[in-house]
């Protein structure tokens, strides 16, 4: 393809106007008639071939109780760490983890006192990065490495820009986020292909799925846990699962006062 | 010019020893050498014109990085007008099933070591 001299100097001033006017070169161009606009260019985003899970504002709501019926089993954890490469450790201060179960006093300890129910108390409750409409995490890190995605709300990572400062870790009340300081390659028992590995100063966490939302598959924790307890959906859509769940059932969230509105809702 | 003599053969020795490798692979015949990059097993087309590709898929590797993590874009219409997932391991490796005959060989003959595996898997690496 030859660029003829009068379309390049055309388009050379265009551009030169469009960047003083914060405007795309290439936006100018189609204005200009000077690219194409009806064909599909090479490199152009094409439509995911299945159908993607699209939310305004993805949210989870558990039913904690139905975690206790099961027997406080570990189908979710296992999962999820299977399919994203989460390395296991021996020593507990090497743990990574994206979603871990904790006793129901650790998970809630600004709910907890003496006379709660045997049961409740010993709800093992499923905890894992609660996706913050007002994310700590994301204001603190310096790289934008974490961000919340316009679109949908999850707060996700890109690990290729992650430089192990750890503020995230620190801003988190939660404890949603791990550290690698050890090079997890060797921990993880059955690599999976499809998902990358992360690398020894780089900080992960739970992503709500993004990978298999995007082909039209519900989170591995969901689709494993076999009592139906977790379920996740739009949180704006009046008529979705988990709005209709928490207009019907009494549910929390965790450390509501700290005010970053956690978009993973507890009904017990 | 004092010791001129022995400045002078030091460094004419200084010159063979830096361009010894030049030397030593004229001496073995392997001055014109570049190393062969195996074929695609599998696949027509590449996502883009192989003549393209050669000196610019870390371009189009940053790219793709950027469209899928940053901006949740999965697919895009390749130079054949098929669509493609942006991805290193599910789509370049799937015709170039052989990292080490295909990225690794070009890669280690320019002494480049790009990351990329730090955390991508190749399928095949995996007994897959
Ligand atoms: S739970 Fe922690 S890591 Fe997840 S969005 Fe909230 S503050 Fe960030
Ligand atoms: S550790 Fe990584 S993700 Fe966390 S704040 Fe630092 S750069 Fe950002």
């Amino acid at each position: 393809m030859s660029v003829e001299r009068r379309k390049f100097l055309k388009l050379a001033g265009l551009t030169a106007i469009g960047v003083a006017g914060g405007l795309s070169a290439k936006a100018l161009a189609q204005e200009a008639g000077l690219v194409d606009t009806a064909a599909a260019t090479v490199g152009d985003t094409a439509e995911t071939p299945s159908s993607p899970l699209r939310a305004k504002r993805w949210a989870m709501v558990i039913d904690v109780k139905k975690c206790r019926e099961a027997g406080n089993c570990t189908e979710c954890q296992k999962a999820c760490h299977l399919v994203h490469n989460v390395p296991e450790f021996d020593n507990p201060k090497d743990e990574v983890k994206w979603i871990w179960r904790e006793p129901f006093g650790n998970a809630f300890h600004d709910q907890e006192h003496e006379h709660l129910p045997e049961d409740v108390k010993h709800t093992m409750t499923p905890v894992l990065c609660n996706h913050c409409d007002n994310p700590p995490c994301v204001r603190v890190c310096p790289t934008q490495a974490t961000w919340k995605r316009e679109q949908d709300g999850i707060v996700m990572m890109d690990w290729h820009r992650c430089i192990g400062c750890r503020y995230c870790v620190a801003a988190c009340p939660y404890g949603s986020r791990s550290f690698n300081w050890r090079d997890p390659r060797p921990h993880i028992k059955k690599i999976q292909a499809d998902f990358p590995t992360r690398t020894r100063g780089v900080v992960e966490k739970c992503t709500f799925c993004e990978e298999r939302l995007v082909r039209g598959q519900l989170p591995a924790c969901v689709t494993a846990c076999k009592a139906g307890a977790m379920k996740i959906g739009d949180l704006e859509d009046p008529d979705s699962e988990v709005r209709k769940l928490l207009a019907e059932r009494f549910s929390v969230r965790r450390k509501p006062a700290l005010g970053t509105q956690p978009e993973v809702y507890y009904v017990l | 010019m004092h010791n001129g003599g022995k400045i002078v053969i030091g460094l004419i020795g200084f010159l063979v020893l830096i361009t010894f490798p030049i030397w030593y692979n004229v001496a073995n015949d392997r001055a014109g050498y570049s190393p062969e990059i195996e074929k695609a097993v599998r696949g027509e087309n590449c996502v883009r014109d192989s003549a393209w590709m050669r000196p610019f898929h870390m371009d189009l590797l940053n790219e793709w990085r950027d469209r899928v993590v940053r901006q949740g874009e999965r697919f895009e219409v390749g130079a054949d007008g098929v669509t493609y997932e942006r991805s290193l391991s599910a789509t370049c490796l799937s015709c170039h099933e052989n990292k080490d005959k295909f990225c690794d060989r070009c890669h280690d003959y320019l002494g480049v070591d790009p990351y990329c595996w730090d955390c991508h898997v190749a399928p095949k690496e995996l007994g897959r």
